[in-house]
């Protein structure tokens, strides 16, 4: 019996709840998350601007009532936790409306915990023995492992977009100038030539 | 005795996360035309499974129901060198899986395969997505049963899983840190040749604008 409920605890634990999304935000548009959760469970949410612009982004939560939970405005990234107060949909919602002509790239982790009462319920920690308890313990810590590499690559990626688009303009920039130069530069002698070459007659009169 | 209440357990726990896969993920709206795309940068080798559901507005009962029979989906996946690994069709319900083969940023679009506009209404396609990579996508459940393996067998399976895949992310990031360097160092090479050739071209505009003028106004005995 206490092996078959551990059975159920071991396999309960196994199961992540949690969405990890990244999507393109056009300029001017706006995009909505939306989340069915029960009364008091704990979700967290974590998002980062990882291309685009100033790497900001407006962004708002709110319950099924429409009471605003969270709300800030160009944020480069931001976490957020609540605990539900009532059962329904939970909205998110990221806007990159004051930006005229740039896409952002955004990240989302959405992690709710619903599947935690059902634990309790089927055994007590103390059943464990110390190899499972170990097993838990390690399982625990490689899923924070996992979400600082997580966290290391969107900043990666953060900055090489960032370094990309350094490099095109750099380019740009290299040729356009170039081009202006020889432009400029042939431009004033062609103009000082035309310059004198009008007055020739008046020019030419005290010598 | 214990075994059969075991497997009937683990039939019961597979059932509920199964109920619970379908019930709790994330969705939003997609228009009839719209297509939306989601980006995951992954390492190579490593499995995604995308599983989706969609409802639509039903004027009638103002709510959103499941979708018709008609209606699917058209998923395509892109892998790092735009070339497209996955495009198929899938119902109103689907899953599809692949694997990369590339490490990098792979972009899954979803668009809806609906040509009747009038079968929107003018409302909008609810879609739930829920996406499970690498790890994640282990059907522990399943592997348990395959290989017959004892809870605690299942938990080091899953421990070995884990790192497998914490290995592989770091294997991506050395790769990704070489393409930045590389970027970063074409960067400093070409803003040092730009400034080394803008001041010879300056220079040398400079010399050639003074001689033009000088045998120019030479000519014109104004010098």
């Amino acid at each position: 019996m206490l092996y078959l409920r551990l059975s159920c605890f071991l396999l309960h634990v196994l199961v992540v709840f949690g969405t990890e999304l990244t999507f393109e935000l056009p300029d001017n548009e706006k995009q909505c998350f939306y989340e069915d959760l029960e009364k008091d469970v704990k979700f967290d949410i974590d998002f980062q601007v990882i291309a685009g612009g100033n790497y900001d982004v407006d962004s708002f939560v709110t319950d099924p009532l429409n009471n605003v939970l969270y709300n800030e405005k160009k944020k480069q990234y931001d976490s957020f936790s609540h605990t539900t107060a009532m059962k329904g949909v939970y909205k998110v919602c990221f806007s990159n409306e004051f930006s005229t002509f740039t896409d952002k790239t955004v990240y989302l982790d959405f992690r709710h915990g619903d599947e935690e009462p059902i634990i309790q319920t089927m055994t007590a920690p103390v059943a464990l023995t110390q190899l499972e308890s170990s097993c838990v313990s390690l399982h625990e810590i490689l899923k924070v492992v996992a979400d600082s590499q997580t966290w290391y690559r969107l900043r990666e990626a953060h900055d090489r977009t960032k370094a990309e688009h350094l490099l095109e303009r750099v380019t740009y920039w290299s040729i356009g100038e170039t081009v202006l130069l020889f432009v400029i530069g042939i431009g004033q002698v062609m103009m000082l030539r035309s310059f004198f070459s009008e007055k020739k007659g008046s020019v030419a009169a005290p010598t | 005795m214990v075994s059969v209440r075991m497997r009937s357990c683990v039939l019961s726990v597979l059932l509920l996360n199964v109920f619970y896969n379908v019930v709790s993920s994330l969705y939003f709206h997609i228009g009839e035309t719209e297509k939306k795309c989601f980006i995951e940068e992954i390492p190579d080798e490593t499995m995604i499974i995308g599983n989706y559901r969609t409802q639509l507005y039903d004027k009638q009962r103002e709510e959103y129901l499941p979708a018709t029979q008609g209606l699917g989906m058209f998923v395509e996946v892109k892998d790092p060198d735009d070339k497209v690994i996955l495009s198929r069709q899938y119902g109103s319900e689907g899953r599809f899986t692949f694997t990369s083969h590339t490490p990098g940023e792979h972009q899954i679009c979803l668009h809806s395969n609906s040509s009747k506009f009038a079968l929107f209404a003018g409302g909008l396609l609810r879609v739930h997505l829920d996406i499970q990579v690498g790890e994640h996508a282990n059907n522990y459940a399943e592997i348990a049963a395959k290989d017959k393996l004892t809870e605690l067998q299942l938990r080091v399976r899953q421990l070995v899983e884990q790192v497998d895949q914490i290995q592989k992310e770091q294997n991506y990031q050395r790769y990704r840190e070489e393409r930045f360097r590389q970027t970063s160092e074409s960067t400093n090479q070409r803003v040092l040749w730009w400034s080394i050739v803008q001041t010879l071209i300056l220079v040398a505009i400079g010399i050639w604008q003074m001689r033009h003028l000088k045998s120019f106004f030479e000519a014109k005995k104004l010098v």
